[in-house]
C-alpha cells in the first residue's frame, strides 16, 4: 500500500499531566549554563539562552539539531539544574493542600486506611457516573477531612501545624520550611494514596510541583526582534530566563565555594522570585517583574490568558487567506445571491483549479493571459506542492510546463462562489455564499435585500470575503450556505430576507389601484428579465395587479391580511384583492415569502423576490418618487386641531395637580400619592404624541410621500411625521418624567415646584419649527440617556452571547435523532420534542390548516368541475 | 439509516419515525372537527402531514446548540437595558429585557425582583373576597396594624393603639394579635389593657435605652399574612383576577385554601426547583425567558430556549451557563480552557492526568481538524486502490 503521500493521521487525544525532572532532561538538547546571549560577532553562545540547538530565528543560520533553517523547524526545549529546587507558584495551592492532609513522618493520608479504601472506590463509583468535575469536588471533601486530624491513624505520629505564607513560603510549628523539606514531605506520599488526594500516580507525583530542573523553551517561542538601529531586542521571556540562569549560576558557585548560609539563603530566595515571575507576573504578593522602562513584563501566564491570550487569540481564532474588505453599496440590480466584486479584487483573489486532460487548454489560456489581464491566473501549483509564481518572464515557461495533475490559481470569475460576511457575526445568516459578479469601481456590491441578515446599511459599513480553495468547501457552501438556503430565519422559521424601501413603496403604489398602459407594463415586467407576458391580460389598459400577478406562480394560492387589516387574496396566480406592503413583502411577517419558498421551492423564491424588487423599483423610477421638505407641510385646519390637542392635554395635566394639591388624588396600591400623579400625568403627555399621530394618519392625503412609505412600511412610520410637523411629545427619562436638575425644579427658567408639562420635559415644539432653549436641552438628556443604555448593553449582550456559545456549541443532533454534547450525554431525547428544524418550519410547526385546505380545496375543485361536466 | 434507525427503535431512543407523531394526530382532528371530511380525505390528511413533517425534521448532525446561543444571543443585542417596567399605570416593578435574561442564564439564587401571579379558585373569583385576600396575604408587621406606639416611662411599659378598621379587614382580633407577639417576642410580655396592648419586660432590669430599642424593634415584628410577600397589587385580566406579588412564598401561598395551586406561579427558578423539582424549573426557566422575550417584541422559537434549559437542567440540577456552572462540568480539557480562567483548568487536568479526547469542536478548531458537526461527521474511506483491484 502506497499511503505514504496521504495525510491520514489525526490528533486523537491530548494528555494532559505534570512534567518530571527525568522527562525535562530527556526533552532537552542542551543544558544551558550561561546568561550570556551572544559573543561579539553577535553568533549566539554556546550554553546560552539562544543556543543554536534550541532552534534558529536567524535567516541564513541552520539548526544545531536537526539541520533546518528557520520556519523550517518547531525548535527544541533546553534545560537549567537549579543548584537549590524551587516551589512551582501554580502549584501552591495543592501542595499546601498535601502538606496538610499527609503525615509528615510515614507520608500517608491522614485518614483511616479502611476509609482510604472506601474513599477510593467511590471516587471509581463517581468518575464512572458523574464524571472527572464531581470527582474533583469529592477530592475537596476528602482533603476537607483529612486535614483537621491531628495524629496520624497509620503511625500515630502527631502533625505538626502547616501554615502558608503567600505567595510561597511553608511554615511547619512557625518554623519555615525550604523547598527541600517541602519536596521530601511530597516524595514521602505513597503512590497508592494519590488517587484519593486526586492525582494521577503516573503523571503528576507530587514532589514534580517543587522543580529542581528547569525547562527552557525553544528560541522560536520567544524570537528576538533586530530594530532599524541594527540592535537587537529580547523577547520578555528571554530576559525572565537569563535573570534565572545569573542567579542560578551564582547559586552554584557560592554554594561551592561554601558561603554563608545567609548568602545562599537570600540568592535561593532570589531564585525563588525569578522563577516565580517567569511563569506569572501578576501575583498577588509579588511586585512584578519590569523592563527597564518601568512596564511588567509579559510572562508564561499572561501569554496564554484572556481574550488577547494565546488560547482565545491564536488556537480559537483564525486568519485567513484569500479574502477581501471593502466598503459596501448597494445595487438592486444584482441578483440576491450575488456579490459585487470589484475588478481590482477579482485579479488579486485566485480559484484553484486542477489541470486535467480535459480542461488544459481552457486553464492554458489563464497562464497565457498572466497576472494583469483580467481574466488570468496567479500562480500555478506543481503535483509536488512548489507554488510558482506567474510573471511576464515566467508565463512561457509555465506554459510548457502545465500538465494533467498541476493546479492553476486563476483570477475569480462570474459565478465562482464565494462567503460574504458582516460583523458582528451574531447568527448563521451574517455569513453567506454569494455568487461572484465582477464590476467595475471599488467596492462591494450587494442586493439591498440581503440587508437585513446582514444587519447592513450603506453608511460606510465594510464587508468582508472569502473565496473557499478546494471543491470539498466550496460544495458545501453551495448546498449549505448559499442566500437561497437562508431564506428562513432559523430563529423563528420565517422569512429573513424580503424587500425593503423602495421595492416595497414601488410595489405599494402599483398594486393600489393603478392603471397603466399595456406597452408600460410590458416595458416594466421587461426590466424584471421576463420573457413571457402571456399572463397579462390582452388590453389597452392593465391594473397594477395584473402587472403585479404576472411575476405571482399560476397555481398559488394564497389569503392574508395587508398591513392596515385588510385582506389580501390570492388565487391561482392572480392577485385579486388588497394591496401589497410590508406586511406581505417584507422580512418577519412575510407570510406569503415564506408560503411561496415552500410550495416552489427556494431557487424559485429568490428568483420571485428579485422579480417583485425590481418591478417595485422600476415602476418608482417611472413615476418619479421623491421626498422634499414641502412633504412635511400642514394645513392650518391640521395645525389648529394639533393645539387643540395639547390644549386638552394641558386642561387635563392642570386637573390632576389641582387635585393633587387639594389631596384629592387617591394612591393606587403601593404607591405614593406623589407617584401617582406622575404617572397619570405621564400617560396624558404620552398620549399627545400618538393622537397627533393618529390624526395625521388621517388628515394628512393619501398621496403624500411621507404617507405612502409610512402606510407601505418602507420606511418611517407616522409618529415621525408628527414629530417632524406635529409635537416632539414627552420626553421620558427610565421611565419617567424629567425630574432631575435643580432643588425643586429643572431648569434655572422655571419656577420651583412646578408639576406642569412645560417644565419636566414636554416638547411642544417640532422638528421644523425647531425646539425652543429648554426643550433642547430636554431632548439632549434623553439623547444622551439612549446613548449611554446602548453603550452599556453591547458588551452586556456580547458577554451573555459568549457564554450561551461557549456553553452549547458541541450540542448536536446525533444520528439517533437526539441532542448530545461532545461527551456523548443526551441533552434532550427529541430536538425540541418534536424533532422539527425551525428554520424548515413555518414560524416553528407544521401548518395543518393549510394542509388541510389544500386537501380539502382540491377536493371541491374537483368536484366543481365534475358537476360542471355533468 | 432505515436499518440503524430500527435497531435504536428498541431502546426508544429519539424519534420513531413510522408514523405520525400523536401531537400532530390530536391537532388536525381538532381542526378537522366541525369540518365535513370523509375517512378517505382524512387519511389523505395525515399522510401529507406526516410527509411535511418528514421533510421538517432536524438533520443529524445539525449544530442545534450554536443555532440556540444564537437565536438567544441576537436579539439580545437589540434588547433594552431598561430594568423596570411599568406596563399599565400601576403595576409593580419586575425587572425585564436583557438584565433578567442574564439573571436567568446565570442561574442565580437570589433573583432581583422575585414575584408571584397568584390565581384564585374560581369560587372565589370576586371582587370582595379578591380585596380581601390581598390584605391577607401581604405581610404585615405591628405598625401598619397600629395607630398609635407610646412609651410609658412611669410604668416602664410600651403601649400600642390598634387600628380597628384595619383589624377587621385582616381578619384579626386584639387576642389574636397579643398570642403572636408573646410568641415571637422573647423579652417582653403583652397584655391587653382598656383597649390598648402594654408590653413590659419580663426580667426586672429597668433600662430606657433597652425599652426605646424595643419600641424600634416592636413596629417591624411580623403579625400576620405571608412572609416574604412585601406587596400585593389584584388586577383584572382575561382570564379572570390575579394577584401580583412582590417577593415569593410559594410554600406558605400553596398552603392556603382559596388558592388555584395549579396556575399560580412565582418567578423564582430556585424556588420552584425546590418544592416542584427540576422539570418544573426547566419548564420554569423557558416561561420565563420567553415572557421576557414577548415583551420586547422580539420573535423566537421556543425550542432554542427549551434546549438552553435543558442544558442548565441536565444535571439534575439548576446550573448557570458560567464558569462555575455548565461550563465547568463539560468533559473537554480544551474546550473549558477557551472560556474564561484558562490556566486552572489545565493545571487541574494536569493533576489529574486528565485525557482531552478531541471530541468537540473547539479543540478541533485549535489543531486545525475537521469539527465534529454536521458534515464533519460522517466519515469517508476511500480506496485509493481500486484502479488495481479493477
Amino acid at each position: 500500500m502506497d499511503n505514504k503521500k496521504y495525510i491520514y493521521k489525526k490528533i486523537g487525544a491530548v494528555q494532559f499531566g505534570l512534567l518530571s525532572p527525568q522527562m525535562i532532561k530527556k526533552m532537552a538538547v542542551v543544558k544551558i549554563v550561561t546568561p550570556e546571549l551572544y559573543d561579539k560577532e553577535g553568533y549566539p553562545v554556546d550554553g546560552g539562552l539562544m543556543d543554536l540547538r534550541l532552534g534558529v530565528i536567524d535567516p541564513g543560520l541552520r539548526s544545531k539539531t536537526t539541520g533546518a533553517r528557520m520556519t523550517e523547524d518547531l525548535g527544541h526545549f533546553g534545560y537549567i539544574p537549579l543548584a537549590r529546587p524551587v516551589i512551582h507558584i501554580k502549584f501552591v495551592p495543592i501542595i499546601y493542600d498535601l502538606l496538610r492532609s499527609t503525615c509528615s513522618t510515614c507520608g500517608k493520608v491522614l485518614i483511616s486506611q479502611d476509609k482510604i479504601d472506601a474513599h477510593k472506590k467511590e471516587l471509581k463509583r463517581i468518575k464512572n457516573i458523574r464524571g472527572l468535575d464531581a470527582v474533583r469536588t469529592k477530592v475537596k471533601t476528602i482533603i476537607a477531612e483529612a486535614k483537621n486530624t491531628k495524629k496520624c491513624p497509620h503511625c500515630k505520629a502527631k502533625q505538626p501545624t502547616t501554615k502558608l505564607e503567600k505567595p510561597y513560603t511553608f511554615f511547619e510549628n512557625d518554623r519555615r520550611m525550604t523547598p527541600v523539606e517541602v519536596r521530601v514531605r511530597l516524595e514521602k506520599i505513597p503512590d497508592e494514596d494519590l488517587e484519593v488526594l486526586g492525582l494521577n500516580k503516573e503523571l503528576a507525583r507530587p514532589e514534580w510541583m517543587v522543580l529542581t530542573v528547569l525547562p527552557i523553551p525553544p528560541v522560536t517561542i520567544r524570537p528576538s526582534i533586530t530594530l532599524e538601529s541594527g540592535e537587537r531586542s529580547e523577547d520578555d521571556l528571554t530576559h525572565k530566563l537569563g535573570d534565572i540562569v545569573r542567579i542560578n549560576q551564582r547559586l552554584f558557585e557560592n554554594v561551592n565555594a561554601g558561603a554563608p548560609e545567609i548568602i545562599i539563603e537570600d540568592l535561593w530566595d532570589l531564585l525563588q522570585y525569578h522563577v516565580t515571575t517567569y511563569f506569572d507576573n501578576e501575583v498577588a504578593q509579588l511586585p512584578p517583574a519590569r523592563h527597564r522602562s518601568g512596564q511588567p513584563l509579559k510572562t508564561l501566564t499572561e501569554r496564554i490568558k484572556g481574550k488577547e491570550g494565546r488560547i482565545r487569540h491564536n488556537l480559537a481564532g483564525k486568519r485567513t487567506n484569500f479574502s477581501a474588505r471593502s466598503v459596501i453599496s448597494p445595487d438592486p440590480m444584482i441578483n440576491i445571491n450575488e456579490v459585487g466584486v470589484p475588478l481590482m479584487v477579482a485579479k488579486k483573489l485566485t480559484v484553484p483549479e486542477r489541470v486535467t486532460e480535459w480542461n488544459i487548454e481552457y486553464l492554458k489560456k489563464f497562464v497565457e493571459r498572466g497576472p494583469d489581464k483580467y481574466p488570468g491566473a496567479n500562480y500555478i501549483v506543481r503535483p509536488d506542492g512548489k507554488r510558482k509564481r506567474l510573471t511576464e518572464e515566467t508565463i512561457e515557461l509555465a506554459l510548457e510546463e502545465l500538465q494533467p495533475g498541476y493546479i492553476v490559481e486563476r483570477h475569480l470569475m462570474d459565478g465562482d462562489i464565494s462567503l460574504f460576511n458582516r460583523q458582528p457575526s451574531l447568527h448563521r445568516n451574517s455569513m453567506m455564499a454569494h455568487r461572484i459578479k465582477v464590476l467595475p469601481g471599488r467596492t462591494l456590491r450587494l442586493n439591498p435585500s440581503v440587508c437585513h441578515p446582514y444587519n447592513a446599511d450603506f453608511d460606510g459599513d465594510a464587508m468582508n470575503l472569502h473565496i473557499p480553495q478546494n471543491e470539498e468547501a466550496m460544495a458545501e457552501a453551495q448546498i449549505l450556505m448559499e442566500v437561497r438556503t437562508q431564506l428562513n430565519s432559523p430563529r423563528y422559521g420565517l422569512s429573513i430576507i424580503g424587500l425593503i424601501q423602495d421595492g416595497i413603496s414601488g410595489l405599494y403604489l402599483l398594486t393600489k389601484n393603478e392603471n397603466i398602459k399595456y406597452e408600460e407594463a410590458v416595458e416594466l415586467l421587461a426590466y424584471t428579465g421576463l420573457k413571457n407576458y402571456d399572463k397579462l391580460p390582452k388590453k389597452e389598459t392593465v391594473t397594477g395587479r395584473d402587472v403585479f400577478s404576472v411575476l405571482l406562480p399560476d397555481d398559488f394560492d394564497f389569503v392574508s391580511k395587508s398591513k392596515d387589516k385588510k385582506p389580501v387574496v390570492i388565487k391561482e396566480g392572480k392577485l385579486i384583492e388588497g394591496v401589497m406592503d410590508k406586511a406581505n413583502l417584507g422580512e418577519g411577517a412575510g407570510l406569503m415569502l415564506r408560503s411561496i419558498n415552500k410550495k416552489y421551492g427556494s431557487e424559485k423564491a429568490m428568483e420571485i423576490i428579485a422579480k417583485m424588487s425590481v418591478l417595485g423599483i422600476h415602476y418608482l423610477l417611472k413615476k418619479g418618487f421623491t421626498i422634499k421638505l414641502s412633504e412635511t407641510d400642514i394645513t392650518k385646519e391640521i395645525e389648529e386641531k394639533i393645539q387643540k390637542i395639547l390644549q386638552e392635554a394641558d386642561v387635563k395635566v392642570k386637573e390632576l395637580i389641582e387635585q393633587y394639591q387639594k389631596g384629592e388624588l387617591e394612591a393606587y396600591p403601593g404607591k405614593t400619592i406623589k407617584e401617582t400623579l406622575e404617572l397619570n400625568i405621564l400617560e396624558v403627555l404620552n398620549n399627545v404624541r400618538n393622537k397627533v399621530g393618529e390624526f395625521l394618519y388621517e388628515a394628512i392625503p393619501e398621496d403624500n410621500h411621507f404617507e405612502i412609505m409610512a402606510r407601505s412600511g418602507a420606511r418611517g412610520n407616522i409618529l415621525n411625521l408628527a414629530q417632524i410637523s406635529g409635537v416632539l411629545g414627552q420626553q421620558a427619562l427610565r421611565g419617567e418624567r424629567i425630574n432631575r436638575g435643580y432643588k425643586g425644579r429643572t431648569l434655572s427658567c422655571f419656577t420651583k415646584n412646578d408639576l406642569g408639562p412645560d417644565a419636566h420635559g414636554f416638547i411642544r415644539s417640532n422638528f421644523k419649527k425647531g425646539l425652543k432653549p429648554h426643550e433642547f436641552f430636554f431632548q439632549s438628556m434623553v439623547g444622551r440617556d439612549s446613548l449611554m443604555d446602548t453603550g452599556l448593553r453591547t458588551p452586556k449582550s456580547g458577554y451573555l452571547y459568549r457564554r450561551l456559545a461557549n456553553a452549547m456549541q458541541d450540542l448536536k443532533v446525533d444520528y439517533d435523532n437526539t441532542v448530545r454534547d461532545s461527551a456523548g450525554k443526551i441533552i434532550q431525547f427529541t430536538y425540541g420534542e418534536d424533532g422539527i428544524d425551525v428554520s424548515k418550519s413555518e414560524g416553528g410547526s407544521i401548518n395543518i390548516h393549510r394542509i388541510i385546505t389544500e386537501t380539502i380545496g382540491i377536493k371541491e375543485k374537483k368536484e366543481k368541475a365534475k358537476k360542471a361536466d355533468a | 439509516m432505515a436499518k440503524i434507525r430500527k435497531v435504536e427503535n428498541k431502546i426508544k431512543l429519539g424519534l420513531e419515525l413510522d408514523e405520525l407523531p400523536e401531537q400532530l394526530k390530536q391537532k388536525i382532528d381538532e381542526a378537522l372537527k366541525d369540518k365535513k371530511v370523509t375517512e378517505k380525505q382524512r387519511q389523505k390528511i395525515y399522510e401529507k402531514a406526516f410527509e411535511e413533517y418528514k421533510k421538517a425534521l432536524v438533520e443529524p448532525g445539525e449544530s442545534v446548540g450554536i443555532i440556540g446561543a444564537e437565536s438567544i444571543g441576537e436579539p439580545a443585542t437589540q434588547m433594552t437595558l431598561n430594568t423596570k417596567h411599568f406596563s399599565g399605570v400601576a403595576e409593580l416593578n419586575v425587572t425585564t429585557g436583557l438584565p433578567r435574561i442574564i439573571e436567568i442564564v446565570d442561574g442565580r439564587k437570589t433573583i432581583s425582583t422575585p414575584s408571584m401571579e397568584i390565581y384564585l379558585k374560581k369560587e372565589y373569583e370576586n371582587e370582595e373576597d379578591v380585596k380581601k385576600y390581598t390584605l391577607q396575604i401581604k405581610e404585615t408587621n405591628l405598625s401598619e396594624i397600629s395607630k398609635e406606639f407610646n412609651v410609658n416611662l412611669e410604668e416602664f411599659s410600651i403601649e400600642v393603639t390598634l387600628d380597628e378598621k384595619k383589624l377587621k379587614d385582616l381578619e384579626l382580633t386584639k387576642e389574636k394579635v397579643i398570642k403572636v407577639l408573646n410568641k415571637t417576642l422573647k423579652k417582653l410580655k403583652a397584655e391587653e389593657k382598656e383597649g390598648i396592648i402594654k408590653l413590659t419586660f419580663k426580667s426586672k432590669e429597668e433600662n430606657f435605652n433597652e425599652l426605646y430599642k424595643a419600641k424600634d424593634k416592636l413596629k417591624n415584628v411580623y403579625v400576620s399574612g405571608i412572609k416574604n410577600i412585601k406587596q400585593v397589587l389584584p388586577v383584572k385580566k382575561e382570564e379572570g383576577y390575579v394577584l401580583i406579588t412582590a417577593g415569593t412564598n410559594l410554600k406558605e401561598i400553596m398552603k392556603l385554601p382559596y388558592v388555584d395551586t395549579y396556575r399560580t406561579v412565582s418567578n423564582d427558578i430556585f424556588e420552584i426547583y425546590e418544592y416542584f423539582g427540576i422539570e418544573a424549573a426547566r419548564q420554569a426557566i423557558i416561561n420565563e425567558v420567553y415572557k421576557v422575550m414577548e415583551n420586547q417584541g422580539l420573535n423566537i422559537d421556543i425550542r432554542h430556549l427549551m434546549l438552553v434549559a435543558d442544558t442548565m437542567c441536565n444535571s439534575a440540577t439548576v446550573k448557570g451557563i458560567t464558569r462555575y456552572g455548565v461550563v465547568k462540568e463539560k468533559s473537554s480539557v480544551l474546550a473549558r480552557a477557551s472560556f474564561e480562567t484558562a490556566l486552572n483548568h489545565v493545571i487541574n487536568a494536569a493533576l489529574m492526568g486528565e485525557k482531552d479526547p478531541m471530541n468537540s469542536i473547539v479543540e478541533n478548531v485549535m489543531v486545525n481538524q475537521i469539527i465534529p458537526a454536521g458534515t464533519g461527521i460522517p466519515k469517508l474511506v476511500m480506496d485509493l486502490d481500486i484502479k488495481k483491484k479493477k
